[in-house]
């Protein structure tokens, strides 16, 4: 292998980072409306977003990209191929982190909303100076482990055809014919990507554990 | 938008993409077994009393869970011609899922085994009780019922992850569906519904386990 293929995979990997920026970052905007509509306490929208919750948690990630991916073309919408796949990743990311972040904020002791009510604090100020700063706390080593879990699923979308770290391992082992050279360099680039951010997670999830003692 | 969905192709293919649904059910089963093996295996050389065996099971669980199924399960599809072993794509898929679960699996496991004091060990065998009644009652079933939500869950994303191995044409529901797609291209129609196989099929073992678990690991203790 060539120093031209290793650069061409280090291309890859930058769109396997875009895509998974991209999908956590709007994941994480919409992820936050899907939480907050789950734990509203207004019962046809919880049911709403429970429901969307669980569409993405029972079916295959590869499925909800093929959907997607064909459903968006099939509504007329002429998409590049980048956009068709964040779009699917970013509503894959919304459900997981809807529900991780429902469960941190159902993790924060009652008696903060019931003081911050007492307080006469708004519905807005409450959640956004008392009940979501905690939450967020409770919920990073989960935040952090989901993100690891978006990162390697972006392989999937080298099957759906868009370029990122996987595909360009494919092409490239399908140039030189070394696949287990190949996909090995692949393995370590992601292994490099994921491992210090598992460490991170695990590292604060220690500490959690100690401070809860 | 003039587009009209046509579900024709799905339903001649109705047969087959239900006998792709029972491979993705015994791939799955198949996966699961393999990953409790490597889960207690691994489990037992990681608390090891030799050095480099912890090292390599900690080594092995950290690869696994930091790289993609799919990097995975073409390395051993094309690792394994070269250690001499010719396998068709569907025991390759058994194999990657077994690896890619029994790292995750040992995890789990062996947080259960740690949920058991050495106190209620010794409390046990101060009772009076056999080691193997120790073992059973005191050990092995808190340990189970410690570990029984996150192995099911896990087993679910595994079933799920089966779709992956369509990459190497293991034979499962969604290289069926690919078939199908490529003859009549209804990509919509035919990924959409497969979708809502998959549904059914994560959804009847999460009840599956539910139950199990209500009936075997809920207190009172039966």
């Amino acid at each position: 292998m060539g120093w031209n293929e290793f650069l061409f995979l280090l291309t890859g990997l930058k769109w396997t980072v875009a895509l998974s920026a991209v999908g956590f970052v709007f994941g994480g905007v919409s992820g936050l409306g899907v939480a907050l509509l789950r734990t509203s306490g207004i019962a046809p929208l919880e049911r709403a977003t429970a429901g969307y919750i669980a569409l993405f948690q029972g079916t295959p990630l590869l499925m909800q990209l093929f959907v997607v991916y064909y459903g968006l073309a099939l509504v007329g919408l002429k998409l590049d191929a980048w956009i068709a796949v964040a779009i699917g990743f970013t509503l894959h990311a919304s459900a997981y982190l809807g529900e991780i972040w429902r469960g941190s904020i159902d993790a924060v002791p009652k008696g903060q909303t019931e003081a911050a009510k007492a307080l006469s604090l708004r519905y807005v100020s409450r959640m956004k100076d008392v009940i979501l700063p905690q939450a967020i706390r409770i919920s990073l080593p989960a935040t952090i482990g989901f993100l690891v879990q978006l990162i390697k699923g972006t392989s999937l979308a080298a099957i759906v055809g868009f370029t990122e770290l996987t595909r360009a391992g494919n092409i490239v082992s399908n140039q030189i014919f070394q696949p287990l050279l190949v996909f090995g360099i692949v393995g370590i680039l992601y292994f490099l990507l994921c491992w210090p951010l598992s460490l991170y997670g695990s590292h604060l999830e220690r500490r959690m554990a100690i401070a809860s003692r | 938008m003039n587009y009209k969905l046509d579900f024709t192709p799905v339903l001649d293919g109705l047969p087959d993409l239900l006998m792709g649904c029972l491979g993705t059910i015994l791939l799955a089963l198949c996966g699961m077994a393999l990953a409790i093996v490597i889960g207690i295996g691994g489990v037992i050389l990681r608390d090891s009393r030799f050095p480099p065996a912890r090292w390599m099971v900690k080594a092995f669980v950290e690869l696994i869970r930091n790289t993609p199924f799919l990097v995975q399960i073409f390395f051993i599809y094309f690792a394994l011609p070269l250690a001499g072993l010719r396998l068709d794509p569907t025991p390759t898929a058994i194999l990657a899922l077994g690896i890619n679960g029994g790292a995750y699996a040992i995890e789990i496991i062996r947080g259960g085994v740690q949920s058991i004091g050495k106190g209620q060990i010794e409390a046990g065998l101060a009772l009076g009780l056999h080691k193997a009644q120790v073992f059973r009652l005191i050990v092995l079933k808190p340990a189970l019922r410690a570990i029984f939500p996150s192995l099911t869950s896990q087993f679910v994303l595994l079933t799920l992850t089966t779709s992956v191995a369509s990459a190497i044409s293991a034979y499962e529901l969604t290289s069926v569906a690919q078939r199908i797609e490529s003859d009549s291209f209804r990509s919509f129609e035919v990924y959409g519904t497969i979708t809502l196989f998959y549904l059914v099929i994560s959804w009847v073992m999460m009840r599956f386990f539910a139950l199990i678990s209500a009936r075997y690991f809920s207190y009172p203790v039966k």
